[in-house]
């Protein structure tokens, strides 16, 4: 019953307004001429208009200084301070476009309002060099960002060192699963038909030598050496998710049946980036960046940077997925099966 | 058919008319439902579009004030919502299920049937017979299925929302698996059918309405109305209809491949899955390939929302301003570029999907490219107004601030179009603030600005003025409000479709400024329905259209009669002389030429 009460209320307070407004109309055009009542239209709304400039301008400053403090700190990765700059270079020349055109929109609005001073406009159809010039600046401007933009691209896409450590994470409804090579730094074949949630949640092959010594972390959380290179191999479960890297400035889909790699290089432990941010509860967040389902906000992942001796220990301190030899289960898992998404 | 066919064939309607106005109100022929409801007139059929098109944006924005009353006030309950959504908001608060669905609708809605649907079908409609004189549409039959043919989806559409797994669910752009799959969400359920069959029937409707304007366009222009007189919403009404003849069909397909795998077991979006506890047998399918299909409509839908926008815009803009439109080809070959290059750069949605990275440049290359006729068009406009008489009608501040939302959005479209800077942007809330900047409010900007500007051709009478300029400030402040400071949060790397950010030491800091935005959010939408009120109300109290062409303008809707019947002219068609934009002094004191004055004696056509 309320919600009709409501819709009532809000029928009747416009209808009130319109009458309002209608009346005003009307009692306007009982006090003055129609030529009249348009040039002190004019005036009040193109005075409104460069009101509205000023304003704008204000508003974009108060916004940008209040917002300074929560923005990402500066790039963990060395991938991300390139980004950083061509970031910067980026939104100078837009902030420079969008300042000029804007000043010159809002001026023309005002100065050339509709007086009773002018009777006809300047006629003025077609300009061949000014077209000329605004199709060939533009295109110069983008050709350069083009030019830095696909520097970084190819540095960003381009093969992962050798030497680069080889961590999987894998998405699921709704949270991620981290596996670790071990100590023969080569992770084990995985088959989407094992998968089984009590006791193997990525489908590794147990019969793949490879895979004895692979570490899998159900909570999340990623171990990175600090200067060291890391390819990711990423993939999912079910639909597809995203892992996204603010702080890294990257992103890449995990995406079912096909196998995407990101590398970077951090470049700031955790620790010093709580310094840095003097918030001691800044942690690297991995956020599912490709909606999932209902759960998708709450896809949370963590990274931790260490340096190398932080990350040994951990390390050490980490028991294989899969016990020893003697608690294996009886193989009896179906041998065809597709290929599985086999990962040097 | 041929202009002489169709204008015979509609004679005998038109006198059928003209006699009916000699014995004004004596007699109606034509019956309620069909001259209202299964009409053939063009002019009623655009204003069906419109109305159907202003009662799914109410539902849409309606949505959004929901969802971010979620996002504002995470740790909040609203009773009011209770009222609205029932279960789905128990105790006033909004359950993350549900969240997914109005988001997904809301996009839905806007996009197609507000965007699309409401402003192309009610645009073209109305305006391509009346700016090129014809008497009505190559097919007016065809236009009416178009028009049922969206009503139907839209009924479908709105009984998917009644549904008790609720509606789809899976973002407005529907990817598989999560779209495809009934145990990744519920909205993946029947929901996602419904869904699936709506947009089908839109497809239809879409077709069969932009078939005709373009034959329309192409064949039934009066004598005289050659290419490079039409004005230039024709040119863009043309360039959209031919966007979603060429890209809709391909989304189609995408469609059809995936109720295929949905209902009868093939495998063309699914590989190596596992959920709900076991593992799927498809192989071999490709989750990507559904990507490739949506955005190949997906990105060309972006110009088929922003096109209307920008031909009505430039027309409001000339004659608000009294000017010619500067650099009339430019424009034209602007729009043929941006039509062109429409098609070209869809993967640019598609950069981190783990595409071929060669592939990638390939596509930033294009995108980008896209902003010289963008710019083009934007210091055309500047120059159109440069040294006017502007007179400040409701409709021309719409068209300012169409190019003032045109530009920013625009610009932050160079960021995303970028992949290097979209590898970090990507769906967060920068996306969000660069396209309902650029093709949300910018668009709505664009149907506002038409909806002032031929409202008195499309019903007699003026808007309420003073209630147009209200309307007009706060959409235009509240949207930058709204969206400016989501630029931030998306350089923050904040993920965009979060239900909840309180859990997240990176993003929860913007809690105060959601809350913010929230705010603003139900400001605004308050002041639409202050538009919607006026509209309608108008439609019987506006003050009377006194005289044929109320602005002053060249075009030959307005020599038409005030009210306009079937058939549009009374006597013979006019006959077109010059082009469009002469504003300039006639020697009679006048400051416009209109198409239909020949050209004075040693005067050279434009």
């Amino acid at each position: 019953m309320s919600i009709f009460i409501t819709v009532a209320i809000i029928f009747l307070v416009l209808m009130i307004v319109y009458q309002i407004a209608q009346a005003s109309e009307y009692a306007a055009a009982l006090r003055a001429t129609e030529k009249e009542r348009q040039k002190k239209t004019n005036y009040l709304m193109a005075s409104l208009l460069v009101a509205f400039f000023f304003f704008g301008l204000y508003a974009i400053w108060q916004c940008h200084f209040s917002l300074l403090d929560r923005m990402l700190p500066k790039s963990a990765s060395k991938q991300g301070e390139a980004y950083d700059m061509m970031f910067k270079v980026t939104l100078i020349t837009t902030g420079i476009v969008f300042f000029i055109t804007h000043a010159l929109l809002f001026w023309f609005a005002f100065k050339y309002k509709a007086t009773d001073d002018r009777k006809t406009s300047f006629f003025f159809a077609h300009n061949n060099k000014l077209e000329l010039i605004w199709t060939t600046v533009p295109a110069i401007v983008m050709a350069v960002l083009v030019a830095i933009g696909l520097r970084n691209w190819m540095t960003v896409t381009s093969a992962a060192p050798a030497d680069a450590h080889v961590v999987e994470i894998v998405g699921k409804q709704f949270n991620w699963i981290v596996r670790y090579p071990g100590t023969d730094k080569v992770l084990g074949k995985r088959n989407f038909r094992d998968i089984n949630d009590a006791t193997n949640v990525l489908g590794i092959d147990e019969k793949d030598p490879a895979s004895k010594d692979d570490i899998v972390a159900q909570n999340g959380e990623m171990h990175l050496v600090v200067g060291k290179p890391v390819k990711l191999i990423i993939g999912s479960r079910d639909v597809i998710h995203d892992v996204g890297l603010p702080h890294f400035r990257l992103k890449m889909d995990a995406v079912p049946g096909i196998t995407t790699t990101l590398w970077f290089t951090p470049s700031i432990t955790s620790a010093e980036m709580k310094e840095i941010t003097k918030n001691p509860n800044f942690v690297y967040e991995i956020s599912c960046d490709q909606m999932c389902g209902k759960g998708h906000y709450s896809m949370r992942g963590t990274i931790i940077v260490e340096t190398q001796a932080e990350y040994d220990k951990w390390l050490a301190s980490q028991a294989p997925y899969f016990a020893p030899p003697a608690a294996a289960p009886a193989a009896d898992s179906a041998t065809t099966a597709t290929p599985a998404v086999a990962v040097k | 058919m041929s202009n002489e066919a169709i204008v015979h064939g509609v004679h005998d309607a038109h006198a059928t008319h003209a006699d009916e106005h000699h014995h004004a109100h004596e007699h109606h022929e034509q019956h309620f439902f069909s001259k209202y409801v299964f009409s053939m007139d063009h002019k009623i059929i655009a204003k069906q579009f419109l109305i159907t098109g202003i009662i799914w944006a109410i539902i849409g924005a309606l949505m959004s004030v929901f969802f971010r009353l979620q996002l504002g006030f995470p740790d909040k309950t609203f009773p009011i919502m209770e009222k609205f959504l029932g279960e789905w908001a128990k105790g006033g608060k909004l359950d993350p299920e549900f969240y997914y669905a109005l988001v997904t609708m809301h996009g839905t809605i806007l996009v197609f049937f507000v965007l699309t649907a409401g402003l192309s079908g009610t645009f073209a409609n109305l305006l391509i017979p009346l700016q090129i004189g014809a008497r009505d549409m190559a097919s007016p039959f065809m236009n009416m299925l178009s028009y049922w043919f969206f009503f139907v989806a839209g009924v479908i559409m709105f009984i998917s929302l009644f549904l008790q797994t609720g509606p789809a669910s899976g973002g407005w752009t529907t990817y598989p698996p999560l779209s495809a799959l009934k145990e990744a969400s519920l909205g993946s359920g029947t929901g996602m059918d419904l869904w699936l069959v709506s947009m089908s029937l839109f497809v239809v409707s879409s077709l069969l309405g932009g078939l005709n304007y373009v034959s329309t366009i192409l064949n039934m222009r009066t004598k005289g109305m050659t290419m490079t007189r039409m004005p230039l919403t024709i040119w863009a009404l043309f360039f959209t209809a031919v966007l979603g003849i060429l890209s809709f069909p391909v989304l189609f397909s995408g469609f059809v491949l995936l109720i295929f795998d949905r209902s009868f077991g093939t495998s063309f979006y699914l590989s190596e899955i596992f959920i709900g506890g076991k593992a799927l047998p498809n192989v071999g399918g490709s989750a990507i390939l559904y990507q490739h299909l949506f955005w190949f409509l997906g990105h060309p839908e972006v110009y088929i929302i922003m096109l209307p926008g920008m031909g009505m815009a430039s027309e409001i803009l000339s004659t608000n301003s009294r000017k010619p439109i500067f650099g009339y080809f430019a424009m034209i070959i602007s729009l043929v570029g941006i039509t062109v290059l429409a098609f070209l750069v869809w993967a640019h949605h598609m950069f981190v999907t783990g595409m071929s990275p060669f592939l990638g440049s390939i596509f930033v290359l294009l995108t980008l490219l896209i902003a010289v006729p963008s710019a083009v068009k934007v210091f055309n406009w500047l120059t159109t107004i440069w040294r006017g008489n502007i007179r400040f009608t409701p409709a021309m501040m719409f068209a300012l601030g169409f190019v003032s939302l045109f530009i920013s959005g625009g610009l932050t479209g160079i960021f995303l179009g970028n992949s290097a800077l979209d590898i970090h942007l990507h769906d967060t809330y920068f996306v969000i603030a660069h396209f309902h900047i650029v093709m949300g409010v910018s668009a709505f900007f664009g149907m506002f600005a038409g909806i002032y500007h031929w409202y008195p051709k499309m019903f007699g009478r003026f808007m309420n003025k003073p209630l147009a300029y209200i309307h007009f400030f706060v959409t235009f402040i509240g949207a930058y409000l709204i969206f400016w400071p989501m630029h931030y949060e998306g350089i923050a790397g904040m993920p965009r479709r979060y239900y909840d950010y309180s859990a997240w030491e990176s993003f929860k800091n913007f809690t105060s400024l959601n809350a913010f935005i929230s705010v603003v959010v139900i400001i605004v939408f308050f002041a639409q329905l202050l538009f919607v009120f006026n509209f309608f109300a108008s439609i019987w109290k506006g003050r009377k259209v006194t005289t044929q062409n109320p602005w002053g303008s060249t075009t030959l809707e307005w020599t038409t009669p005030i009210n306009p019947g079937h058939g549009n002219w009374e006597g013979d068609i006019p006959e077109v002389h010059r082009w469009s934009y002469d504003y300039r002094d006639d020697g009679h004191g006048n400051d416009f030429i209109p198409q239909t004055t020949p050209l004075r004696p040693g005067e050279e056509s434009h």
